[in-house]
């Protein structure tokens, strides 16, 4: 088997494997009411991962995720209280500023050569500033238009409800799958990841792509800090505290290599979706405590980051003796 | 002059400087269509330099290139491609984690409805590498295939972008004959089409089988330019190395010839797989052994596995009757021995820190982290090398990156002279540095072997290891094959050995 | 001995001054501001409140200096204080002695520090990859000690190293003032100090010289996870308890930030153990001043920001290139930085 698709078989092997011993002991578990709830609780963090998969995929990293949802939650909430104007506007607003703010930082980790890891920790503590500035309350939002988009569901055959956020991640996550895979701008991030020397001598427009690469991020992010407004119906300063790390955690979970150039988008939903069966598992059981999630995730996390290791020094041994 | 239509390529009085070195002076390049044209040179002598000033991954400081009969002057790699000349790496710069069509095509896939067609462009690569006789699966990454493979994709590309002239830069490095033989035919069917190419190599095997002509440059100068077909191994080695025959001669060498004492130091079958074959050596003290070879030949393999930097996997060696652990440089050091490296900047200096520092590090590190050198001590070692070996820098606080190569070079051998070594080992000590340094480095060499120190020094200037070494030894494709001793140290002995060693390999 | 005095004053000027700067700021707005007071055999007033406040990011950033001086990077000391600070609170509740509470929160710091060391140098996974792994699952770790409560503990002794107070100082600032002071020591009258650094310019050419670089990178990373014992012991003592979630929540970036004002470049190599405590003291004061001063406390963490983004730009390559070209355009000495290849 080409061992490009190793992790990603072992993300899905894993998957299917815990979800079956999940089943076996709670047969309630298979249901699409789990799958629906799976879905809906983890829209937002999905569709920040994409964003943080093609970072990651391009070789770098982005922190200020978590900070930028807030911030957006905020921002909106903020916006439709004190103002008549339509979430969709508002939406389209938040949108272009995350956005913005995703490109420079992209700028900055490019013209000044400096590393992604302590820019976007400036971008990082700059949203979450910023957040807490609109506001440091929780600002419940009231609008009828909310209420109108939380009451579009398609329920699934057994009663599970596929929510508008909870598709609007599986629709995030088709086009992220067809931007990687099926544009040039896609090749291109890759290409970054596999050396940006070697990129930069086959022509790969290096500025332009890392700014539009954090730009997607930037966009991602605010569209999940939409999700997640209309999840929580409320916007907070202190929320999504560490959702970056989760969706590091879901990127490398899913198979992708954390230092750049080869993964799939597809293997962060299934990393995803495995973190959502911990929690779901756990919540299930009733006696096992949600600390066990992380502690999970982190050895999840140790088991992949070991996997690439080995399949790295695995490749290198077989060329060297090619 | 000849006519500039007969040449597509041609470069004059190439000038590049460097801060501190000149690393090409006033080199004159010519290439016609058709052609497949070597160039050679040791480490340093300018070939990459060169290969850099026409694709434009450097400015020259001086000289004309016309293509075509039209002065260019690409300012990045990508605008030499654009203007014809595509250049394939030994180190092949392709992606290994993009497909083959991926790698082909990037940055120039074909769109449907603004999507990258992937069907057209593995449909297109698979069209394309059939013309090489390459029919494998493009969808596959590009790692999944043998480094030959690989130069063979980027081949393809290069020619595919630019279509003009190829500069194939060490493509056979990593080949194994039957690699090269394919390898060669693409490259004469290449030919056939009008491309110019010019072919960088270490073997010599390969320059005859496959050039028409070949330039050899040295030091940054311009060697000579000569038909393949007329000029003799031997001769080709004398212009790679720097002697010219004639002057060979009465050659007053070892006038109070020195009779090594006992070995002192002894290896047996000492090697190690895949870098250098097991090989005997004694060394005694205040003897130099010197190691020459061709680059590639296992010289820097052979150091590295005395020091301890590679491990080796057979043999033993021995002082004086006792067994050593040179397991790693840590403890080669602890068994007292030294080891200038090949690459100074990667391997040598420590930049940022002073040449104080850099200095005292060896000392420093064997001594122990608990066991500081006193400040006023590690100022005295410093002052006291800095004058004794005349290393220039404004004070000894400088941080050691600042200073000239041929001062880091000093600043090394002065970290390996405080350890007070009994073997040491220097690889290239000379290459890249001015005459001046050059001279007090070969005085040195010279005045440590009369205290008394073994030392094995690794040299492509074959005129400086006849004056000190007492024997050399000669290598070829990573193992040793002759041992010249005393009367027979001489410039023409070594280039024989190295040729003869070549001829007598199976076609 | 007066040089090796300048070249201290020379380093430590920047870091001063901008200290020196930003108290007076934050005096104007707040004029009670240097006001010293004692009471209870103890000094009282907001420069000792800084220093006492500053504690957990001084004692991180003493670990993160050493940990960047050699090219590394350490994101779980966040993680590994609320483990310390859990295993701290569980030890002292189970009835244990202090001595041997803290004896084995230590160890505890040390042995996450292990981990991470591991991980860097032997199996050499990237430094920040390698500790994301604690940083992921170490809250979980602390949460599973405390079984998800806040474990609180009224062991006087304990709660004497969070808020008692010697020679007139709070303890969590003789801790790290002497404990900043025995590392600075360490490194700097062994070879400890030259032999990091030497390791975080270049690896390669320094195991060639024989220096142990693994047990060097090691050592760095169990010097953090020791820190970061320290520092969950004073944030739990502090409190009176162990709180899983929020010990030292984010605390590696604003020690990474100490580091960096410190002047401390995250490309590894030169490093000062003084600086950084400098940084650390710098962010505490700005955060400090933008409290006494009536300023919302939310700027503060867009001050964070506007920092890091000023000292990128200075640090960033381009600038510096800028910055030795000038420098060269006035020297008529040329500077040999690049070797013909």
């Amino acid at each position: 088997m080409n061992p490009r698709y190793l992790p990603l078989t072992a993300t899905v092997a894993i998957f299917l494997i815990a979800y079956a011993v999940c089943i076996a002991q709670y047969p309630n578990m298979l249901s699409t009411r789990v799958i629906g709830n799976l879905l809906t609780d983890n829209a937002f963090l999905g569709i920040a991962a994409v964003g943080m998969t093609f970072v990651i995929l391009s070789g770098g990293i982005d922190l200020s995720i978590g900070a930028v949802i807030a911030f957006t939650g905020v921002f909106l909430a903020v916006l439709l209280q004190s103002t008549a104007i339509h979430p969709l506007v508002a939406f389209a607003l938040a949108l272009i500023i995350t956005t913005a703010f995703g490109a420079i930082m992209g700028a900055i980790i490019h013209h000044l050569e400096m590393p992604p890891f302590i820019v976007t920790l400036a971008g990082m503590f700059l949203a979450r500033g910023m957040a807490f500035v609109l506001s440091i309350d929780s600002i419940p939002i009231k609008h009828p238009f909310y209420t109108t988009l939380k009451s579009f569901y398609y329920v699934l055959p057994g009663g599970g409800r596929l929510t508008l956020i909870g598709g609007l991640m599986l629709v995030v996550f088709l086009v992220g799958i067809l931007i990687a895979h099926r544009t040039r701008f896609g090749a291109d991030v890759y290409a970054l990841g596999g050396g940006t020397a070697t990129a930069r001598l086959m022509g790969v427009p290096i500025g332009r792509t890392t700014i539009l690469i954090y730009a997607l991020s930037g966009f991602l992010a605010g569209l999940s800090g939409i999700v997640f407004s209309l999840y929580t119906s409320a916007g907070y300063s202190l929320a999504t505290v560490g959702v970056e790390l989760d969706a590091i955690a879901a990127v490398v979970i899913g198979g992708t290599l954390l230092t750049g150039g080869s993964g799939f988008v597809a293997g962060t939903l299934i990393g995803i979706l495995i973190q959502g069966l911990i929690q779901t598992y756990i919540t299930f059981d009733g006696s096992l405590s949600s600390w066990w999630t992380k502690i999970l995730i982190g050895l999840l996390l140790f088991a992949f980051i070991l996997l690439q290791k080995a399949l790295i020094l695995l490749s290198d041994r077989k060329r060297r003796h090619a | 002059m000849q006519s500039v239509s007969s040449y597509v390529l041609s470069a004059t009085g190439i000038d590049k400087i460097f801060p501190g070195a000149r690393a090409l002076n006033g080199v004159d390049f010519s290439l016609a269509r058709g052609e497949v044209h070597a160039l050679l040179g040791e480490n340093g002598a300018g070939k990459s330099t060169l290969i850099k000033c026409l694709t434009g991954a450097y400015r020259r400081d001086g000289g004309r290139i016309l293509l075509d009969g039209v002065d260019v002057d690409p300012h990045n790699t990508l605008e030499a491609q654009k203007l014809g000349i595509g250049t394939v790496y030994q180190e092949v710069n392709l992606l290994a984690n993009l497909t083959v069509a991926e790698n082909l095509f990037l940055g120039r896939q074909p769109r449907r409805f603004g999507l990258v067609d992937a069907r057209a462009m593995n449909k297109q690569a698979r069209a394309l590498l059939s013309e090489y006789d390459l029919d494998i699966d493009v969808t596959a990454e590009l790692s999944a295939f043998s480094v030959a493979v690989q130069q063979v994709i980027a081949i393809a590309r290069a020619v595919d972008l630019s279509g003009k002239v190829l500069i194939l830069d060490e493509p056979t490095a990593s080949l194994d004959t039957h690699e090269v033989a394919m390898l060669f035919r693409i490259v004469r069917r290449l030919k056939e089409r009008g491309l110019g190419i010019i072919f960088i190599t270490h073997f010599l095997e390969q320059v005859y089988e496959i050039s028409d002509r070949i330039t050899v440059l040295r030091n940054g100068q311009l060697v000579g330019t000569r038909e393949t077909a007329a000029l003799p191994r031997r001769e080709l080695i004398a212009m790679m190395l720097g002697r010219e025959l004639v002057q060979e001669v009465g050659e007053a060498k070892h006038s109070e010839t020195k009779a090594p004492g006992e070995a002192r130091f002894r290896f047996r079958s000492f090697g190690r797989k895949g870098h250098i074959q097991p090989f005997d050596l004694d060394v005694a003290s205040g003897e130099v052994v010197g190691i020459a070879g061709l680059l590639g030949s296992g010289r820097t393999e052979t150091a590295e596995i005395l020091f301890g930097a590679e491990r080796a996997d057979s043999g033993t060696a021995q002082a004086d009757g006792r067994t050593l652990d040179l397991s790693s440089p840590r403890a080669a050091i602890r068994e007292k021995f030294g080891f200038c490296p090949e690459d100074r900047k990667v391997d040598g200096i420590v930049g940022d820190l002073s040449v104080r520092e850099n200095i005292v590090l060896a000392l420093q590190a064997r001594r122990g982290w608990a066991r500081p050198i006193s400040r006023s001590e590690q100022d005295r070692l410093a002052d006291h090398y800095i004058k004794a070996l005349d290393i220039r820098t404004s004070d000894r606080e400088k941080p050691i990156r600042l200073l000239s190569g041929g001062n880091q070079q000093k600043a090394i051998l002065a970290r390996w002279l405080a350890t007070n070594p009994e073997f040491l080992i220097l690889d290239e000590p000379t290459r890249g540095i001015d005459v001046g340094a050059h001279a007090e480095i070969i005085r040195l060499i010279e005045t440590l072997c009369e205290n008394g120190m073994s030392l094995i020094v690794i040299s492509s200037e074959l005129e400086e290891l006849v004056a000190y070494s007492s024997r050399v030894l000669v290598l070829r494709d990573r193992a040793h094959v002759a041992e010249l001793t005393g009367e027979e140290v001489t410039t023409n002995a070594i280039i024989e050995a190295i040729a003869s060693a070549h001829e007598g390999r199976p076609a | 001995m007066t040089g090796t005095l300048k070249a201290y004053a020379v380093r430590l000027f920047p870091q001063v001054a901008a200290l020196a700067i930003i108290l007076f700021m934050v005096s104007l707005a707040f004029p009670g501001f240097f006001k010293l007071s004692f009471q209870n055999d103890r000094l009282y007033g907001s420069l000792i409140d800084i220093l006492n406040r500053g504690a957990p990011v001084a004692l991180l950033a003493i670990g993160m200096t050493v940990v960047i001086a050699t090219k590394g990077i350490d994101l779980s000391v966040g993680a590994v204080m609320a483990i310390c600070g859990a295993v701290a609170a569980a030890s002292i509740t189970a009835g244990h002695s202090l001595a041997f509470t803290l004896a084995v929160t230590i160890s505890t710091g040390i042995l996450c520090g292990l981990w991470n060391g591991v991980l860097v140098a032997v199996l050499d996974i990237q430094p920040i990859i390698a500790t994301l792994v604690l940083m992921v699952a170490g809250r979980g770790i602390a949460q599973l000690i405390t079984e998800g409560a806040i474990l609180t503990f009224n062991h006087p002794g304990l709660i004497f190293i969070g808020s008692g107070s010697l020679f007139g100082l709070p303890m969590p600032v003789i801790i790290w003032l002497g404990f900043g002071l025995i590392v600075a020591l360490l490194v700097r009258r062994t070879a400890l100090g030259m032999l990091i650094e030497a390791v975080g310019v270049n690896r390669r050419a320094s195991r060639l010289s024989g220096v142990s670089t693994g047990v060097l990178l090691i050592a760095a990373y169990m010097l953090s996870g020791l820190c970061a014992a320290l520092a969950g012991i004073i944030a739990a003592a502090d409190i009176r308890g162990a709180d899983a979630n929020n010990a030292g929540l984010w605390l590696e970036l604003d020690a990474i930030l100490a580091v960096v004002v410190g002047g401390t470049s995250l490309l590894g190599g030169r490093f000062s153990i003084a600086a950084s405590l400098l940084g650390a003291m710098i962010i505490q004061s700005i955060n400090t001043g933008i409290l006494l001063s009536g300023f919302p406390p939310e700027f503060n963490l867009i001050i964070k920001a506007a920092i890091i983004v000023l000292i990128l730009v200075i640090q960033s390559p381009r600038a510096q290139s800028a910055f030795i070209w000038l420098s060269r355009a006035r020297a008529t000495e040329p500077t040999k930085g690049q070797e013909a290849k």
